[in-house]
């Protein structure tokens, strides 16, 4: 794993100086508000409903065990005892006080870890698949490049006050963990006689106006990457719309002008640019590769795994759920639930902060994961310490078995937290989970995912969920909208809407007629939810959903008949 | 009035010529609005010595690339950010090859000389010019 060299450790030094001195002349009246808010923006620092919110980076979404600690140390000392995992693997603190922001920021730094960039409108962290380096699916890992890029973007003076925010994430995997073609640009690693190179797709984004990214190259060599990245934010840079903020996004910029007349841009300012670099980043990059060695992989027995699968039915449920192959022999990548039926999704306490940091010290090659689902992967555990694992887990409830499943749902923090939000998110997400749970028929669902945003804003990620929640105000009171059909993964699709939204009382009961739908519908119990809707579309839901109107209407075509 | 930050510091303005606008040219000094197409940039005359870019917000950081842009296109000359920047961004305004910024007397007296020359220390902890090489 990567590890901090003194210009780094030096930096977010200086910056953590920085910006305790930009706190002081917000305090003594040199900085107006209007000023300091980018400038705690950019080291992450929110103001929300109640308090104010630091969000920290986790790169690429590795940690050692060692950081893992010390983010619990932080939710002792500076909050309540606990962290929200993001969907854009960073975890927030939700009630830091102003003063002690600085001390944080240097206990984050004595870890290698900062909140620079995490927020404003700048280059954000940079996010990668969650199994990298473990899924025997990849092409190359994506992490060495997502490190080569977050030390590129960091700091880039001409990058600090951009038209919006911009977000970068990186697959190393044709079958796309990473939301990629939801991002301002989504970068696929590719191989091309022999030669590892990159897809570059720009343009995607959530939001309130949803769109895909496109491809904007389909081959960038590895030498051009960094030069290609800064074209693309450069000529937005300018081009971008300041006037209104809900048009300032690359995907507004690329929709507006067309993807061809972009890339011409884009090639222009590449040829200015390129000239810039001297190559030297690509040393940088084998050399990051090189800390990104795999681990020495164990060659061991199964034995153990094997036995506690064949008897203990509540570790098989768990090990057909949260496990998922790894690319050695003997070895699995478990994904530890933070969606245990009825709490808030992506928390997690300080306690269960130390128990996984401990269980990746002694069985996981020290280290986890942040996925983008909001969970913590284990990402290289031989198969023969899952019992234990799969113990300990579950002493500290951590073992929910459902990965993947109805109750594993992504949801923003919502109106409990944020500002921003017009409906809340965490109690509808909680209704379901414990509605399914009481249903007992998870598993026998399937692969399904529900994602909820409590605003337009779409952090839930609600139109790439297979079911989309999406939470409005109207007229004072909470109406969800619900979208069905969307797809996060290489495939990536947006939802459609279903129809009129549902009252927060009537929001799970309308999700329990989508999924009894499906049920009914599917040809085998192996079509997965998105498989049938992609197959039968959106009239049985409809129908189902929406009874009167599907009534009026049979009634309408009988008199007019 | 106005005071010109430099890595020394608060300073008058020694600059005695004139300005002009890039469609109008006929001055030694040419005045850029920050939303100046790049394109536009190729007609800077020749024997510019001196370009003024506006910062009308500070949130508003296209100055930046534009800067950037005439470095990269050759301009030796003189570049001056001009407007509402604060302290914080001297080090993002010289990296992007301003040579200095010029502030009004009441951010001046809001945001004192210390403040900028905190940032003086722009060539140090750059991962810019790490990456480039």
């Amino acid at each position: 794993m990567y590890r901090y060299d003194d210009f780094d450790a030096a930096f977010v030094a200086e910056r953590n100086r920085q910006f305790r001195a930009q706190v002081e002349r917000r305090i003594d009246g040199s900085l107006t508000e209007e000023e300091f808010k980018p400038l705690r923006l950019m080291n992450g620092l929110y103001l929300q409903l109640h308090a104010y919110m630091l969000r920290v980076a986790i790169p690429y979404g590795t940690l050692r065990s060692a950081q893992m600690t010390q983010l619990a140390y932080i939710a002792d000392k500076w909050d309540k005892g606990y962290g929200h995992f993001t969907t854009r693997q960073n975890i927030q603190y939700n009630w830091p006080k102003l003063r002690d922001i600085p001390d944080m920021l240097d206990a984050l730094a004595e870890v290698e870890m900062h909140a620079i960039q995490t927020s404003g409108n700048t280059i954000r962290n940079v996010t990668a698949d969650h199994f990298a380096g473990a899924a025997e699916d990849e092409v190359a890992d994506p992490r060495p490049v997502a490190e080569l890029i977050r030390q590129w973007s960091t700091d880039h003076p001409e990058f600090q006050f951009m038209p919006r925010k911009f977000k970068i994430a990186v697959t190393g995997s044709p079958n796309d963990r990473a939301v990629t073609a939801a991002h301002d640009i989504g970068i696929r690693i590719v191989e091309r006689d022999g030669e590892i190179g990159y897809q570059v797709l720009v343009g995607g984004g959530l939001g309130r106006t949803p769109m895909i990214g496109k491809v904007i190259s389909d081959f960038v060599s590895g030498d051009d990457l960094l030069p290609y990245l800064e074209a693309i934010v450069s000529v937005w840079n300018v081009l971008g719309r300041r006037d209104n903020k809900f048009k300032s996004r690359i995907k507004i910029t690329v929709h507006e002008h067309g993807i061809d007349a972009i890339r011409d841009l884009v090639e222009e300012r590449f040829a200015e640019v390129k000239p810039l670099f001297s190559g030297v980043d690509q040393e940088m990059l084998a050399a990051i590769t090189a800390q990104f060695a795999a681990p020495e992989f164990r060659q061991a027995p199964t034995d153990a795994y094997d036995a506690a699968y064949e008897s203990d039915p509540t570790f098989r449920a768990w090990a057909d759920t949260n496990l998922f192959a790894h690319r050695a022999d003997g070895y699995a990548i478990a994904q530890i639930s933070l969606k245990a039926h009825g709490e808030t999704p992506g928390d997690a306490t300080s306690e269960q902060m130390r128990v996984m940091a401990d269980l990746a010290e002694r069985f996981g090659h020290d280290e986890l994961r942040i996925s983008h689902e909001q969970n913590v992967v284990l990402p290289h555990v031989h198969k023969s310490d899952l019992p234990e694992v799969h113990k300990i887990l579950k002493a500290h409830r951590l073992a929910t078995a459902n990965i993947g499943l109805v109750s594993d749902i992504i949801a923003c923090p919502g109106m409990d937290y944020c500002a921003l939000a017009t409906a809340r998110s965490i109690p509808i997400a909680q209704q379901i989970a414990t509605r399914f749970d009481e249903l007992k028929i998870e598993h026998e669902i399937g692969d399904l995912k529900i994602k909820i945003s409590g605003c337009i804003n779409a952090c839930g990620h609600h139109h790439v969920g297979h079911i989309g929640i999406l939470g409005l105000d109207r007229a004072g009171v909470e109406n969800y909208q619900v979208t069905l059909g969307g797809d996060h993964t290489e495939t990536a699709s947006l939802g459609e809407r279903t129809g009129p939204g549902f009252s927060a009382d009537e929001i799970v009961g309308a999700v329990e007629t989508i999924v009894e739908t499906y049920m009914s519908e599917r040809e085998s119990a192996e079509e997965t939810f998105i498989q049938t809707y992609r197959r039968v579309g959106m009239a049985p839901f409809k129908a189902a959903l929406y009874p009167e109107k599907a009534k009026a209407d049979a009634e309408a075509r009988a008199n007019a008949a | 009035m106005s005071v010109i930050v430099t890595d020394e510091g608060f300073g008058q303005d020694d600059w005695n010529g004139t300005y002009a606008s890039l469609e109008d040219g006929g001055a030694p000094g040419i005045d850029l609005p920050s939303d100046t197409d790049p394109a536009a940039l190729a007609a800077l005359p020749e024997g510019t010595s001196m370009v003024r870019i506006a910062f009308p917000s500070s949130a508003d950081g296209r100055g930046f690339t534009l800067a950037r842009l005439l470095r990269m296109r050759g301009y030796r000359g003189r570049l001056r950010a001009q407007g509402h920047l604060i302290a914080d961004q001297y080090a993002m305004a010289r990296r992007c090859g301003f040579d200095e910024v010029e502030i009004d007397d009441a951010l001046a007296e809001r945001q004192p000389e210390d403040q900028w020359l905190f940032r003086a220390n722009w060539q140090a902890h750059d991962y810019q010019a790490r990456v480039r090489g």
